[in-house]
């Protein structure tokens, strides 16, 4: 099996190389955090990604549009559908032309994506000082070590050192290329209460928040696991009776058993 | 080339089919039991086969794939999103094809490097050879494609950093760039005809691995002890021997694959490329793939002119020199055969040939690394290094050590020392 050991030290190297290449950017190195999606049986954490959502919701949204995600994928979260549909209802969103041709609005459906907060990126840039709220659908697949990088970002404001000079506007965190970010910081305990009952200090809510983006990221993160193991057990299992197939078929083979004729 | 040897099914109608079209006999003589090949062959044989389905692989799900993709910058990256969200196992499909490629050039490169130490591609076997060749070019060229697909950052850059190479090109080289681009920059027109062409190469791979396989029937298999078959004790049947020792090379493989596919479908792609393709943000900095890296890396070491020194006269600029490196690094190896001037085949029996082909590894890992980094520092003088080692690898240290190597002696034949191993 040395043949088998090559292999994987051979990709070992090689995800450490890419890996590497890849960590290459500026500013402070994650904090790593412990994640209930990790790991080959990792699955999310419903009630933590119902508390995020509610972070997203009343904090996040107010800047940040989540372009990907739709009503219906709250049924993911735990939500039952006619939950979703008079949820849906409260948000509006542009409709067809009526008859004369006019723009109309209607109430939001499952199928909707849950609206943005602002018209497109230049009214963004507007009422944001020239900088735009990123979309946050794929944000932790976006960035190197994306769970831990949020999570060290939404918690890692602080005061600047003495010879860090901020522009007039922006924040310093240390974990930004640059040191300096026009996101003012998001999070604080009291902004708002868990609907589950747990304290909302500020790490659970940046704990659950990234969760949640993490999910939108990765909507089939769970059903990946499952199904992984399942495939991986039976190429394992498969790869096992070929082993032993080979050894029993080889064997006259290793004997020196000769099948033409030695002319 | 062994004798061709007609199958005669007992079932009527294929027997009758057979007569007029001997398919069967065909797979017989070339992976069946009627198919003698050298009884030596180790793990390292196996990657041919893997490399072979690696490609049906990518065409099965590349083609489900585009039943679902939109080759439009406007909603390229949301038709991704959308096969990964709302198609059903669409997710699976993409990190199988995606993930997919990757595995194919480790298949791919394992198969080449395997070449190289056994001296694979010596007479009678250079076309065999040359053709594997034809078939790595073109897969480069299908994987570029396929990866500027997604329209992500690194889709769109990588994109254009490639394209814009063809313009070092004296004379013709502008006019290549905007045939290639479809306009004057990279843009719709370029996404729609990559995309075309992605699914185009891969029939055209397919007639090229056929041939490839062809031209291998002809001289026969290699061996790793790189004598030639004697008698017909040196041989066994391809099937069940090999067919079985391939299966289970395609088990280890494949587990490994679905670790990477289901466990981290993205440790191999770059996170940039989850950010929709923007003209007017450039990256930190534009990576290739991973399989791109030590080219990339020939490409970008070479940073000063061929000229006259001390005068303003420049007969080759940086740019259009690093292009032709990079080019004649795989260019190159079409004449290997002619390059390496020992009469041994096989490493085993060349001792320090043994050593410069770990080297030369070592020289290939490092170029990978060079590629993958910001030029600064340590690392384009490394760069440079590594292309020049390259170069001397296959100019002057294969052709010289043909003449002045001491190789070992050569087993009397096949069947002997493997009989010895065995008792």
């Amino acid at each position: 099996m040395k043949f088998v050991k090559n292999i994987a030290i051979a990709l070992v190297a090689l995800t450490g190389i890419t890996g590497a290449a890849s960590a290459s950017a500026a500013g402070k190195h994650p904090e790593t955090q412990k994640w209930a999606f990790e790991g080959p049986t990792g699955q999310y954490n419903q009630e933590a990604l119902q508390r995020g959502w509610q972070v997203y919701k009343q904090v996040c949204s107010a800047c940040h549009s989540l372009k990907y995600f739709h009503f219906r994928n709250l049924s993911d979260l735990g939500y039952e559908n006619d939950m979703i549909k008079a949820f849906a209802k409260e948000y509006e969103v542009a409709g067809e032309p009526d008859e004369y041709g006019d723009d109309t609005v209607r109430a939001a459906l499952p199928q909707d994506v849950f609206p943005a907060p602002y018209a497109n990126e230049n009214a963004a840039r507007a009422s944001f000082g020239g900088a735009l709220p990123p979309d946050l659908s794929l944000i932790v697949k976006a960035r190197h070590d994306g769970a831990n990088y949020l999570y060290s970002l939404i918690t890692g404001y602080s005061d600047a050192p003495a010879d860090h000079e901020v522009t007039e506007g922006k924040f310093y965190n240390a974990y930004f290329k640059g040191g300096q970010i026009s996101m003012v910081p998001p999070l604080s305990e009291g902004v708002l209460e868990y609907e589950d009952g747990t304290p909302a200090t500020t790490e659970q809510m940046a704990k659950d928040v990234v969760q949640f983006l993490a999910y939108v990221s990765e909507p089939k993160l769970n059903e990946r696991h499952h199904l992984g193991m399942k495939v991986v057990l039976f190429l394992l299992a498969m790869t096992i009776i070929f082993y032993l197939s080979m050894k029993k078929i080889w064997k006259p083979v290793k004997e020196g058993k000769n099948f033409y004729p030695d002319e | 080339m062994a004798e061709w040897e007609a199958v005669k099914p007992d079932n009527k109608a294929l027997a009758w089919f057979e007569e007029r079209l001997p398919v069967l006999g065909l797979v017989n003589n070339v992976m069946g039991s009627a198919t003698p090949t050298p009884r030596n062959l180790n793990y390292w044989w196996n990657f041919g086969s893997i490399a072979g389905l690696m490609l049906v692989i990518q065409i099965i799900s590349g083609v489900v794939l585009a039943m679902h993709y939109t080759p439009d910058t406007a909603v390229a990256f949301d038709s991704v999103e959308r096969i990964v969200r709302d198609v059903n196992y669409g997710w699976l499909l993409r990190a199988m094809h995606a993930n997919g490629a990757s595995f194919f050039f480790i298949a791919v490169y394992i198969h080449i490097l395997r070449g190289l130490y056994y001296g694979s591609y010596k007479a009678p076997r250079e076309v065999v050879w040359m053709l594997g060749l034809v078939i790595f070019l073109m897969m480069m060229a299908t994987a570029f494609m396929g990866y500027v697909l997604p329209w992500g950052q690194m889709s769109f850059w990588g994109a254009t950093v490639i394209t814009n190479l063809f313009s070092a090109i004296p004379v013709v080289g502008e006019d290549i760039v905007q045939l290639l681009w479809g306009g004057f920059s990279v843009d719709n027109p370029t996404l729609k005809r990559f995309f075309s062409l992605h699914y185009l190469l891969p029939f055209l791979i397919t007639g090229v691995v056929l041939l490839h396989i062809w031209a291998k029937k002809v001289s026969d298999s290699g061996n790793p002890l790189g004598i030639d078959v004697k008698s017909g004790a040196d041989q066994i049947p391809f099937h069940p021997y090999y067919t079985i020792k391939d299966a289970f090379g395609l088990g280890v493989f494949f587990t490994i694959l679905a670790v990477f596919i289901f466990y981290m479908p993205d440790a191999l792609g770059h996170p940039d490329n989850y950010i929709p393709a923007n003209s007017l943000v450039t990256p930190d900095s534009i990576v290739p793939e991973w399989y791109f890296l030590p080219y990339y890396a020939i490409l970008r070491s070479i940073t000063f002119d061929i000229g006259i020194p001390g005068t303003d006269i420049v007969f080759i600029p940086a740019k259009l020199l690093g292009v032709i490196a990079m080019f004649a690094s795989i260019l190159l190896l079409f004449v290997l055969p002619w390059l390496d001037t020992s009469k041994v085949r096989s490493a085993k029996f060349r001792p320090t040939y043994r050593i410069f082909f770990w080297i030369l590894v070592a020289d290939m890992v490092l170029l990978t690394m060079v590629g993958g980094r910001k030029p600064e520092g340590i690392w384009p003088l490394l760069g440079l290094i590594g292309t020049g080692y390259y170069f001397m690898h296959f100019l002057v240290i294969l052709p010289v050590l043909g003449f002045k190597e001491k190789t070992l002696p050569l087993p009397e034949s096949i069947a002997n020392p493997v009989l010895k191993a065995a008792k």
